[in-house]
């Protein structure tokens, strides 16, 4: 596992609590977010959830770090909702087809927020939350079945080492005078090369650690596991927390008058 | 500590046992009569071919289902007579054997480091509770008790992530320890951990013990018997010799030398150089700071500036010469490979230079030769192989076509070269008899001789070679290193990272030895190379 997905050195409180009452939360507030497209409901669970960023060991610098991707795709997904949705209201920007009217700009602005606050809990849960730990929870407590839950879990592991593969065969193939210049198609070419000598050393991997896996005695019908995966009352909190938000979210919504069922409105 | 009963070494027997892959045409193993009592040390040697592997895995349960997609034929695989432990199937009998195999990266299994201990015992169903003791006792058992149980396994050396292996299988309890080359891909300081860390849990179980290993040297005085396999056939016996390793080596020492076997105290006769004059200056680096990471941007805060990688090592000064050798030497870690990789032309410096004299970029021969500048990493491709050649450490890194002829033509076609030259280095490298074969089927020791022939076809002046003697036999080792030799004096520059003194002191020239990353100012400047002394490393022999 590479340093991104370790929570190594982090004591906060959420770090404690069990993996799968993290993703039960988690995924109650998705839920309801991604029932409606309204920006109250939106940004009354983003405000809860950035209060919540030092509980999980997380400042602003380290969320952008960690889940910059996904803040830009949000941004840019409500950007392109407030230029293409029909207008409504006052045009605020017009460029031929492009145009910003307050009504398509409350939607953007809707769908950018709605974004962030869906994206957010997943920064959270896998900040705090070790993948092994999570795999623990899943097949002990979610009873899902180790091989599945073990199996991904190793080949995770193989996924940090094909970063570092790929870098070694760019510079392998261009030592044999595969270069990454020319015009686009002796590019892609060069690439889809690159992309097949990957594929192989990856397949290879893959099979040495399944005979590794094998080997210790893994594949087995039972297996008994040295990190029992158990409940505490801070678990307790954690899902109250979760269907609080997501309850908090629903009612301000509903206050305020902008519910908005996805699947009602009109398309 | 633990309640458990202690470990109960295993026995062995081989009745005519032998095993056909699916889709192989000829057995990996056949006629195989083999009896090894319980508690015995086993030397496993034998050519490439000779089943070794097969017969290690066969033993580790773990042969069949995973290996029978690798060929790509439907056909079923193939067993005949019995191999059992203990007097019952090894497949029936799940965590008997431990097998411990070649390649570090993928013996681990999970990130942490007790987690990754405990992995085996779970599966073996052992109690939750006693899992833990077991897993500290086998950590302190291979040396690694000095770490916290939540330690990142990537963070971990390539000898200490064997040794964390062997923890694993360990923490099993096995009877029987099964090791498929630990070492070959290991420096010499870790070969020497992993070996000391098997000989004290051996002593301390009492388990049985079967090594399939090259390096003779290493492994003599832990084992108390050699057993030479050759591959099979139908009327011959698959055990060509059975002994006590100086009996053995006694008696077989010409044959196993002939096998390319790394036999103690003998060293492959390699051909003297002949003008070991160093000529003009064609590379060299000032103030050379290296690091496989990219440049990163900074956040919004600090404006989205560049900030460079943290380099493994700087204030390199090197200088590559025609007809010279250079030898870049250190311990792990201290950026040899990222070195040389840099005065490739296939990594951009961190900081310093790296600059080609115009006797190199200039080329006023080669038909590529205009508008080469003196950074080798801004050069084009094409621009590049012509006069810097990179031989990695793992040569299927470096295949980019389905067939051997193919794979050396790449090159000089690339370039508008004749064909002269490539059937000149298939002689040369004893590849005639292979050039409709797959590059990814070839053996550990063709592999390696094919990598560095594609490599020279397009005529490099620069040689670069990234631990070019690591898991080769005596046979291919020796082969490669007069065949440098015979460059070196016809005015080829060879650069090489090796932890091999018997192979440098073959090719010669200066030594650059690289100190530590910690190490305050670190400014390594090419020194004189000494000759090899007594205590020098052998090099280990291919994979079967």
């Amino acid at each position: 596992m590479r340093d991104e997905l370790s929570v190594r050195g982090n004591h906060a409180l959420l770090t404690r609590a069990n993996p799968l009452a993290k993703f039960t939360a988690v995924t109650m507030v998705t839920l309801v977010l991604a029932l409606s497209i309204d920006w109250v409901s939106a940004s009354v669970a983003l405000a809860f959830e950035l209060m919540l960023l030092p509980l999980a060991g997380l400042t602003v610098a380290l969320l952008w770090q960690r889940g910059w991707p996904l803040i830009l795709a949000a941004a840019l997904g409500g950007w392109s909702t407030a230029i293409l949705a029909p207008d409504a209201g006052a045009v605020l920007f017009d460029a031929g087809i492009w145009s910003i009217s307050a009504g398509s700009l409350q939607l953007g602005i809707g769908f950018m927020l709605r974004g962030l606050a869906i994206a957010l809990p997943a920064v959270l849960l896998m900040s705090c939350t070790d993948p092994t730990d999570l795999a623990d929870a899943l097949a002990q407590n979610a009873k899902l079945p180790h091989r599945f839950v073990l199996g991904t879990l190793a080949a995770m592991r193989l996924v940090g080492i094909m970063a570092e593969q790929w870098q070694t065969i760019g510079m392998a193939r261009r030592a044999r005078g595969v270069g990454s210049s020319g015009n686009p198609y002796q590019r892609f070419r060069a690439t889809m090369g690159q992309s097949f000598g990957l594929l192989v050393q990856a397949i290879r991997s893959a099979s040495r650690l399944a005979v590794t896996m094998e080997a210790r005695g893994f594949g087995g019908a039972a297996r008994t596991w040295a990190r029992p995966s158990t409940f505490s009352g801070l678990d307790a909190w954690v899902l109250l927390g979760g269907l609080g938000i997501a309850a908090a979210a629903v009612a301000a919504a509903l206050g305020a008058g902008t519910w908005n069922l996805v699947f009602l409105t009109r398309q | 500590m633990t309640s458990s009963p202690g470990v109960r070494p295993a026995a062995v027997t081989a009745r005519g046992w032998g095993w056909r892959h699916a889709g192989r045409p000829r057995p990996a193993v056949s006629g195989l009569d083999l009896d090894i009592r319980p508690g015995e040390r086993v030397l496993l040697l034998g050519p490439s071919g000779a089943g070794k592997s097969t017969l290690l895995h066969a033993l580790a349960g773990v042969l069949g289902d995973s290996t029978a997609g690798e060929a790509g034929d439907a056909e079923e695989s193939d067993e005949t007579g019995s191999l059992l432990i203990d007097g019952a199937v090894p497949r029936a009998q799940r965590g008997r054997a431990g097998l411990v195999q070649q390649d570090p990266e993928t013996q681990v299994v999970l990130s942490r480091l007790g987690d990754d201990v405990a992995f085996g015992a779970e599966n073996l169903s052992v109690p939750a509770g006693e899992i833990w003791p077991r897993v500290r006792e086998a950590l302190d058992d291979v040396g690694l008790g000095w770490l916290p149980l939540d330690h990142p396994t990537s963070a971990l050396s390539g000898g200490q992530k064997q040794r964390l292996a062997l923890a694993g299988i360990l923490a099993m309890r096995p009877g029987l320890l099964l090791l498929d080359e630990p070492t070959a891909n290991l420096d010499p300081a870790g070969v020497l951990e992993v070996r000391d860390a098997v000989g004290r849990c051996l002593d301390k179980t009492g388990a049985t013990l079967v090594v399939v290993e090259h390096r003779v040297a290493v492994w003599k005085d832990l084992v108390d018997r050699i057993v030479v396999l050759q591959p099979g056939s139908a009327t011959d016996s698959a055990v060509l010799i059975d002994g006590p390793p100086d009996q053995v080596l006694a008696e077989a020492r010409d044959m196993l030398i002939g096998a390319g076997v790394w036999v103690p105290g003998y060293v492959p006769a390699t051909r003297t150089r002949t003008a070991p004059a160093s000529g003009q200056l064609l590379l060299s680096s000032d103030a050379l700071a290296v690091s496989r990471e990219r440049p990163r941007r900074a956040g919004l805060r600090q404006g989205f500036r560049t900030i460079a990688p943290r380099p493994v090592q700087s204030g390199v000064m090197a200088r590559v010469r025609a007809g010279e050798a250079l030898t870049i030497t250190g311990q792990n870690g201290s950026g040899k490979s990222t070195l040389a990789l840099t005065l490739a032309g296939l990594l951009r410096p961190v900081a310093g230079t790296v600059s080609a004299t115009t006797e190199l970029s200039g080329c006023a021969d080669r038909r590529v030769g205009d508008g080469a500048g003196t950074d080798p990493y801004r050069w084009k491709a094409q621009q590049l192989i012509a006069r810097i050649g990179t031989v990695f450490q793992e040569p299927e890194h470096q295949f980019v076509t389905g067939r051997v002829h193919d794979e050396l033509m790449f090159g000089p076609r690339h370039l508008g070269y004749g064909e002269d030259r490539v059937d000149e280095l298939l002689e040369r490298l004893r590849l005639t008899e292979l050039v409709d074969a797959n590059p990814y089927t070839l053996s550990g020791g063709e592999k390696r001789r094919l990598s560095v022939a594609t490599v020279l076809a397009a005529h490099p002046q620069v040689l670069v070679l990234d631990e070019p003697t690591f898991g080769q036999d005596a046979n291919t080792w020796a082969e490669l290193a007069s065949f440098l030799s015979e460059l070196l004096d016809a005015g080829t520059a060879v650069v090489s990272v090796t932890h091999d003194a018997e192979f440098s002191a073959v090719l010669g020239g200066t030594e650059l030895r690289l100190h530590g990353r910690d190490a305050a100012g670190s400014g390594a400047v090419n020194a004189a190379v000494n000759a090899a002394g007594p205590d020098r490393e052998l090099p280990e022999a291919a994979a079967s």
